[in-house]
């Protein structure tokens, strides 16, 4: 793919896109407020609040103990108060050390008192893996929090989405789980997938969350991802594209509420369905995605539709394992060559 | 000189204990119902559990009279008599633990989860999981500079979690006007204090998070009054949190069906002997503070409100089925509506 730089283009990495985000919302609304581990001077492990700390103060941008149970907890209670906290969990492994007030507190409060209290908090967090970090540092999660009602659950592929989800996250009256791929988040010290860092306008604007975006237009299959696997699927499309397959992306941007509609209209059109996900094989995003449409109508489908997730495996360190279980564009071809091979005639 | 309550506020101590009392009561009665001869938590007008509160009142009383509707509590699993001191509605509070329509959540929560902003009080199912949010509570007055503190209510089985030592450690460290009040009813369900926790009392935990520690052995209300007044003064003068632990009693089992067979012989007759509320009825009529006339008034009174929010929830409709389904977001105001 070319890219042709415009005039008055400004590209951003996600992260600094993140940072803008978070930055014009708290110049513009100051019950918002950041708490976290390394949020403050460091500007947080992924540089999503670089610079929040000198430019509000240590009482808008806190680093915490690392204590997950009470400053998550925390921020449900400041949110019932009339507060818009946003918090980090430095990577989504550690949920496992404070899940109770994420999916008993943050994500019912709201149902269990019929809405008389509102919980409007942002809990972002890094996932994936790719860069040998081990199996308690490179996992996705989407499904788990997906799973699990009263969350909305946003994961951007690109700094554009990724400000826009931002800015709409924080001006929610509900909790957003807000997930970042450590891959696309492009610190220098993390390989950086490049078309994640894109043109990012100045001004605040929001992308609703809920709503799909297609990454690129195709008429003989559908590729449904989320996050980095975007990234895979466009490659994927490139190569098939030079064999003459037309391939349509649909980029989810969003988990909950998931985009149904965009994903039946593109496979109604295309009769043909990948699944790309980072997140585990079994239980999640890529069976609800199949689901969605088999459920709608079976007679949309050309072939039996294919899923390219990580096995249901731990994440293993050596890098020539956690290759061999990642998605990337030569699986994805993979799975349509099979796909191919089962073709209805 | 330690803090006395007014005549004003023994009064009202005695009145929300014996509402308290006696809503339970109702709710024990109720709760039976459809569930002899054979015990089925799922039967009856008021299905699934039931943790009574029964003696723990004076922990309630003895706090929340110094509280305001302004004022945040984060209440447990356990959470009739902390609702009523702190001023919950009590026929929505009824009709909720009824799961009628009229409920405060219309259904949605039950008796381990009950929201009423009007008062800020909030309850929730697990053991320690209100500590967060009320440090949260304090924090979001602190920021932004609004009255109000937050009590968190636990268990003294909630002082072994890890979610204590985090809130008590974050509240410490970010100086908020948060007071932890740990209910000491001796039992975890089956397990005694004595068993499960390291130190003989928990308010020296206190000590571990540079916070200052109270113990009350008395399961009185002036007692009670005493240093929850301190703790909530020192709270709203901005000098931090403070955590309380109560020797307090709990008449019932841990839930409705519990056959208790764990306590030592005699303790229970112990406990019901040392009943905190006549106890307290006898100082006001010892002190004079109140004839034995203005009491049963009191009393009758109580009675009242609770027949009449037993009746309103009895007589209030179920929930549609199908609203289930809906109140899992708020929804988003159409551009253009008004709030």
């Amino acid at each position: 793919m070319t890219t042709v730089v415009k005039e008055n283009e400004r590209k951003l990495t996600i992260a600094r896109a993140m940072a803008e985000a978070l930055s014009q919302e708290m110049q513009i609304d100051p019950r918002v407020f950041v708490m976290g581990e390394d949020i403050g001077a460091l500007g947080g492990v992924y540089g999503n609040t670089r610079g929040l700390l000198e430019e509000f103060g240590a009482e808008r941008v806190r680093d915490t103990p690392i204590s997950e149970t009470a400053f998550v907890g925390a921020a449900v209670g400041a949110a019932q108060d009339g507060m818009r906290p946003v918090v980090e969990l430095m990577f989504v492994d550690f949920f496992g050390v404070c899940f109770d007030a994420i999916y008993n507190l943050m994500a019912k409060n709201t149902y269990f008192s019929n809405g008389s209290f509102r919980v409007p908090m942002v809990l972002m967090t890094s996932t994936g893996g790719g860069y040998s970090d081990g199996g308690q540092h490179s996992q996705c999660l989407y499904g788990t929090f997906a799973h699990l009602p009263g969350m909305k659950v946003v994961a951007p592929s690109n700094a554009y989405d990724a400000k826009g989800l931002m800015t709409a996250a924080l001006r929610e009256d509900n909790p957003v789980v807000f997930m970042y791929h450590k891959g696309l988040q492009g610190m220098g010290w993390l390989g950086t997938e490049r078309g994640a860092t894109v043109h990012v306008p100045s001004d605040p604007y929001e992308v609703e969350i809920g709503k799909a975006a297609i990454a690129c237009e195709g008429a003989d299959l559908t590729i449904v991802s989320v996050g980095i696997g975007v990234h895979h699927a466009l490659r994927a499309a490139e190569q098939l594209g030079g064999e003459g397959v037309s391939v349509e992306v649909v980029d989810l941007r969003s988990l909950v509420p998931l985009d149904r509609e965009a994903i039946r209209t593109s496979v109604a059109k295309t009769g043909r369905l990948i699944v790309v996900d980072e997140d585990y094989h079994s239980f999640g995003m890529s069976g609800e995605i199949i689901a969605t449409v088999v459920e709608h109508d079976l007679a949309m489908l050309k072939a039996p539709p294919a899923r390219v997730a990580f096995p249901d495996v731990p994440i293993p360190f050596a890098r020539v394992m956690e290759r061999y279980c990642l998605p990337d564009a030569d699986k994805i071809v993979a799975a349509w060559r099979t796909m191919q091979s089962k073709e209805r005639t | 000189m330690t803090m006395q309550p007014t005549t004003a506020q023994k009064l009202w101590m005695y009145e929300k204990m014996m509402t308290s009392r006696r809503f339970e009561e109702a709710i024990a009665r109720i709760y039976l119902e459809g569930k002899q001869p054979v015990f089925n938590m799922a039967n009856g007008p008021i299905p699934g559990e039931m943790h009574l509160s029964d003696g723990q009142e004076p922990c309630a009383v003895g706090v929340c009279v110094h509280l305001s509707s302004e004022d945040v509590v984060t209440a447990t699993h356990r959470p009739h008599h902390q609702a009523i001191a702190k001023g919950v509605d009590l026929k929505r509070m009824a009709a909720e633990i009824f799961g009628k329509q009229t409920g405060l959540s219309g259904g949605r929560g039950g008796h381990m989860h009950l929201f009423d902003p009007a008062v800020n009080f909030a309850c929730s199912g697990i053991v320690g999981q209100g500590l967060g949010p009320a440090v949260g509570a304090a924090l979001s007055r602190k920021m932004q500079g609004k009255p109000g503190v937050a009590v968190a209510y636990i268990g003294e089985g909630a002082a072994n979690q890890g979610a204590f030592h985090e809130a008590l450690n974050l509240a410490s460290v970010w100086k908020l006007p948060v007071v932890f009040v740990i209910e000491d009813n001796a039992w975890g369900i089956s397990v005694s204090k004595k068993a499960s926790t390291a130190v003989p009392h928990n308010h020296v935990r206190a000590d571990a998070y540079a916070m200052p520690g109270h113990r009350v052995e008395d399961n009185d209300p002036l007692a009670i009054f005493a240093v929850a007044g301190d703790a909530i003064e020192r709270a709203r003068a901005g000098d931090g949190p403070s955590l309380i632990e109560i020797e307090t009693s709990r008449l019932a089992g841990h839930f409705m069906g519990d056959a208790e067979g764990y306590r030592p012989e005699g303790e229970k007759d112990g406990l019901v002997a040392k009943d905190p509320i006549p106890a307290f009825r006898g100082h006001i009529l010892k002190t004079g503070e109140a004839s034995e006339d203005e009491l049963s008034a009191i009393e009758n009174a109580a009675s009242e409100a609770v027949d009449e929010a037993i009746a309103f929830a009895r007589h209030s409709p179920d929930p549609e089925p199908a609203d289930a389904l809906t109140g899992v977001f708020i929804e988003a105001q159409p551009q253009g509506a008004v709030a």
